[in-house]
């Protein structure tokens, strides 16, 4: 049943730069560092759901062994930062700030001890009451309450509705539930104060030089007086792209005990304390001629967010974008409830409109009987139907084909429920993805040395993609010199400033400015050689014969304001085979194939694993990932890996990543485009159409568990 | 619900048994047994003596072998083998990601067998051997899993990685690696959220049937 494939042949590309410090466990995590004299924070959270502190009760606590400080919002000394003279009527959660509870697991009280263990135990210690006031965490029952997150008009292309005058349509309602990161390293903070005015921080973040400022403002210190260092990070996935309230406490705490303090939050603490992708109804309408000529989409969503902070995201811009449609309305609203805040995770927005949109084009191709990809050339946008720009680059269209030529797609039997392999039902599903590509503004130091080496830091951090194994072949290639002779810095503070890693833009923004650093060097290096060009064999002897020990450029580059020209996005093409028991209702995933236009792949090895991850991100999200709250209470009720499913080895096939390979041509000099999105953003529809095709049966809320097909 | 054991609420009643045995001992061994006079018992507390007094009962002595090193240690026996490691050892290659059994990020090996140690007390390994991610590789030589892993690029953000090679070598020697269905049943107690999965079982594979001593 299952393909074996003997050929074990390593993908193609460099290895990982920084691999063997990671198979040897020499890499160093942000809890992983040794600081002398570090104290243990433990956070207490809110057992209510809503309403206030009426007594805390600290004082076992404070006497239990070990303990050094109990911070509440009682004694926590005040934060600069958060004393607005306005108050803002919504904003970033304060931590220790005043009584009121806003969502269950709120942190109430940190405890600080000279153990973990003991800090563990203390902070069960804490006795915390409260006045409790009513709440609502239910999404679906107070859908009626979302307003629109700006002032604004919802957008309307052509007329609104147009649908609903088509000869063939689809009209249906899908679900998200809430989605919740989970990278395997918990989030973790060390924090020393150096001097009155300086603290160092080990801390787990996507953003070294975001987190230097947040904290810098919120203890109102000049930025440079703030030290963070980041050089590896256990996954993120978007749940580290903002510092959040336990950074801040931590930070807190270490002036208080006047000891660094070590804060890593526990399993369930990552529930509540960082993020997730959230909750979010969607309804879609698609009008179609009857051979298939989009006539209108109508897109609207409304997504839970936090009573006290909006986020928002865009849910809806893919039915803005994706097709060539004259009539496109769509609408966005946001739901506050007792919950804690939303932050992006993997294909933010667009992978929750993706599962709509695309599996709605799924039911328009089974109701006008054509086939699904047949149906999206059909409507293939040539450029950019908001703006009618044209694309910086776009072979979606390619990526179709070598996915469907790659899974066997002609296999596939349109009639669905037909199709059984050894008792199981099968199927085929396939669904595009898209995301924007963009090129912020990164600058590099990069320092060629006597002995031929080359070293080049900026304050990025690598949350996983192998950012620094792109950066070297990038390095490399255009120096001419072997990758084992570069050396790629990142994750701190002092170096230059280099973006967040985030929105799928570190490579095409920081490797650009790696990509000039080298131009410029052998610039350089050409000028002292008499402006002969020189073999990359001779930078050595250049700089020696020159008696210069170092050749040093500091470059920043960003886009040029001719990018405004283009449309720039990055495209995917997910397709899935599932087996489907007809009994149980158990979906296997028998084969995974993403197809990827991400335009030239700078580091194939490393882009292929991610292509790979986010795939099976995107299987979670479909098959198994769900947070669950007991409305009764407002609290989470699987806030573990037991109880929440995120896929295991058994759940994932031999997925495999195929890319088009075609370079953007304008968008930077690798002609590369961003990838960690487009992964993830489609890939849920995809196998939600796998499943209508292997067993007739179609499942709009996820996860597709085993209980919706029986 | 924040950071805590599992099962107690912060508003919980019941008196935990520690604090009434910390509290005993801190009666019977300073103010009774010791009679010190008020003055001297004020000043005894202010140095958190009893504290002292307290801890030494509450320690255990362990002995075990770390890597091939021998250790011995003083541990509650509340601490877990995981952040003994961490914690006490420096040997932070082993990873926390769960705390409760559930993740694999923590695997090592006790005299041979992979375990979660975050589920192993510290005072059960007392007389054992434990091999830790940091113990495989002969100095600067990899193990042949470690290779693999690279090869094949069996990870992304790294931090599951110790606990997939320290249970990938542990499935190979259990017989446990005979198919690739056989493979991911094995793996399933170690969760990669970056999503390395088909990786490492190619990593495995190449790794058994490259036929190398594991
Ligand atoms: S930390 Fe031990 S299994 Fe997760
Ligand atoms: S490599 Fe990141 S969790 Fe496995």
């Amino acid at each position: 049943m299952e393909k074996i494939t003997l050929d074990k042949g390593a993908p193609e590309g460099l290895s990982r730069v920084d691999g063997r410090m990671k198979v040897t466990g020499r890499a160093k995590y942000s809890a992983e560092y040794k600081v002398a004299g570090v104290t243990y924070g433990v956070l207490a959270g809110s057992t209510i759901t809503s309403g206030s502190i009426k007594t805390i009760d600290t004082k076992k606590a404070e006497n239990a062994p070990g303990v050094l400080a109990v911070i509440t919002y009682l004694n926590a000394p005040k934060i600069p930062g958060y004393q607005t003279e306005t108050p803002a009527a919504k904003g970033a959660l304060k931590i220790f700030y005043d009584d009121k509870i806003f969502f269950n697991g709120q942190p109430v009280a940190l405890v600080i001890a000279d153990t973990f263990e003991r800090a563990l135990f203390a902070a069960s210690l804490v006795k915390v009451t409260y006045n409790a006031t009513t709440f609502q965490t239910n999404l679906k029952s107070n859908l009626s309450t979302g307003v629109s997150p700006h002032n604004g008009p919802d957008y309307l292309r052509g007329s609104g509705d147009a649908y609903k005058n088509a000869p063939v349509k689809v009209e249906q309602e899908y679900l998200i539930p809430t989605e919740v990161h989970n990278p395997m390293e918990l989030h973790a903070i060390i924090a020393s104060w150096d001097a009155d005015d300086k603290v160092s921080v080990y801390d787990k973040t996507q953003g070294i030089k975001s987190t230097q400022r947040s904290i810098a403002q919120a203890f109102k210190l000049p930025q440079e007086n703030v030290h963070v260092m980041s050089p590896f990070v256990g996954g993120a996935f978007g749940a580290a792209l903002r510092t959040w309230p336990h950074e801040i406490a931590a930070v807190l705490a270490a002036k208080v005990v006047k000891k660094p303090v070590k804060l890593v939050l526990s399993r369930a603490d990552m529930f509540t304390s960082v993020g997730y992708r959230p909750h979010t109804w969607q309804k879609i309408g698609l009008g179609a001629t009857a051979d298939g000529k989009l006539t209108g989409i109508t897109h609207e969503a409304s997504g839970q967010t936090s009573v006290y902070e909006d986020f928002t995201e865009g849910v809806v811009n893919i039915s803005q974008l994706m097709y060539a449609c004259p009539n496109v309305n769509t609408k966005y609203r946001l739901v506050s409830l007792n919950v804690n805040t939303p932050t992006p995770m993997r294909g933010p927005g667009e992978a929750t409109g993706a599962f709509a949109l695309e599996s709605a084009m799924d039911e328009l191709s089974y109701a006008l009987n054509i086939d699904p990809i047949e149906l999206r050339m059909r409507n293939y946008a040539e450029t950019d139907p908001q703006t009618g720009k044209p694309y910086s680059s776009k072979f979606l269209n390619d990526a179709y084909k070598i996915g469907a030529d790659a899974i066997g797609w002609s296999k596939r039997n349109a009639k669905p429920g037909t199709v059984k392999e050894n008792g199981w039902l099968a199927g085929y599903g396939m669904a595009a993805g898209m995301f924007g590509a963009y090129r912020g503004s990164a600058t590099v130091v990069a320092r060629l040395l006597a002995d031929g080496t080359l070293h080049i830091e900026t304050a990025v951090t690598d949350i996983g993609p192998g950012t620094g194994t792109a950066m070297t072949t990038i390095a490399s290639e255009v120096m001419g010199i072997s990758s084992d002779k570069v050396n790629f810095k990142l994750g701190d503070s002092t170096m230059p400033p280099s973006p967040t890693q985030g929105g799928s833009s570190v490579t095409a923004t920081v490797g650009s400015a790696v990509s000039d650093a080298c131009t410029q060097l052998k610039e350089k290096l050409k000028e002292l050689n008499g402006n002969s060009e020189s073999a990359s064999a001779g930078y050595a002897q250049i700089l020696q014969q020159h008696n210069l020990p170092q050749l040093e450029v500091t470059v920043t580059s960003k886009g040029g304001p001719e990018l405004g020209k283009y449309a720039m996005y990055s495209w995917s093409v997910h397709f899935m085979k599932v087996l489907v028991h007809p009994v149980t209702g158990v979906v296997k995933i028998q084969q995974g194939l993403s197809v990827a236009d991400a335009g030239h792949i700078v580091s194939p090895k490393t882009a292929r694993s991610q292509m790979i991850g986010g795939s099976i991100m995107g299987a979670g999200m479909a098959l198994m990932e769900e947070a669950v709250i007991d409305h009764r209470y407002g609290r989470l009720m699987n806030n573990n890996f037991a109880d929440y499913h995120v896929p295991v080895q058994a759940d994932i096939p031999q997925i495999e990543a195929l890319f088009v390979n075609k370079p953007d041509p304008y968008l930077n000099p690798m002609g590369a485009k961003g990838m960690g999105e487009i992964a993830t953003i489609g890939v849920a529809a995809a196998l939600a159409n796998a499943v209508y095709n292997a067993t007739g049966k179609r499942v709009r809320d996820l996860p597709i568990t085993p209980d919706k097909l029986v | 619900m924040k950071s805590k054991m599992p099962g107690t609420l912060p508003e919980c009643e019941m008196e935990a048994p520690e604090n009434s045995r910390r509290n005993f001992l801190k009666q019977s061994a300073l103010i009774t047994a010791v009679a010190l006079t008020p003055a001297v018992a004020t000043k005894a507390a202010d140095m958190h003596v009893d504290e002292k007094i307290a801890e030494a009962f509450e320690k255990l002595p362990i002995k075990f072998e770390v890597n091939g090193v021998q250790q011995s240690l003083s541990v509650e026996p509340r601490a877990t083998l995981l952040d003994i490691l961490r914690e006490q050892l420096d040997l932070t290659g082993t990873k926390k990601g769960c705390d409760y059994g559930q993740c694999g990020a923590c695997t090592v090996h006790v005299d041979g067998h992979r375990v979660n140690s975050c589920l192993t007390l510290g005072v059960m390994v007392n007389g054992k051997k434990v091999t830790t991610i940091e113990g495989l590789a002969k100095g600067e030589e990899l193990h042949p899993m470690q290779e693999a892993f690279l090869k094949h690029d069996g990870f992304q953000c790294g931090y599951c990685t110790p606990g997939q090679i320290m249970s990938a070598v542990a499935c190979i020697r259990e017989g446990h690696a005979n198919s690739e269905t056989e493979i991911r049943e094995f793996m399933s107690g170690n969760i990669c959220r970056c999503g390395a999965y088909p990786n490492i079982v190619n990593a495995i594979q190449e790794v058994k049937e490259g036929g190398h001593a594991v």
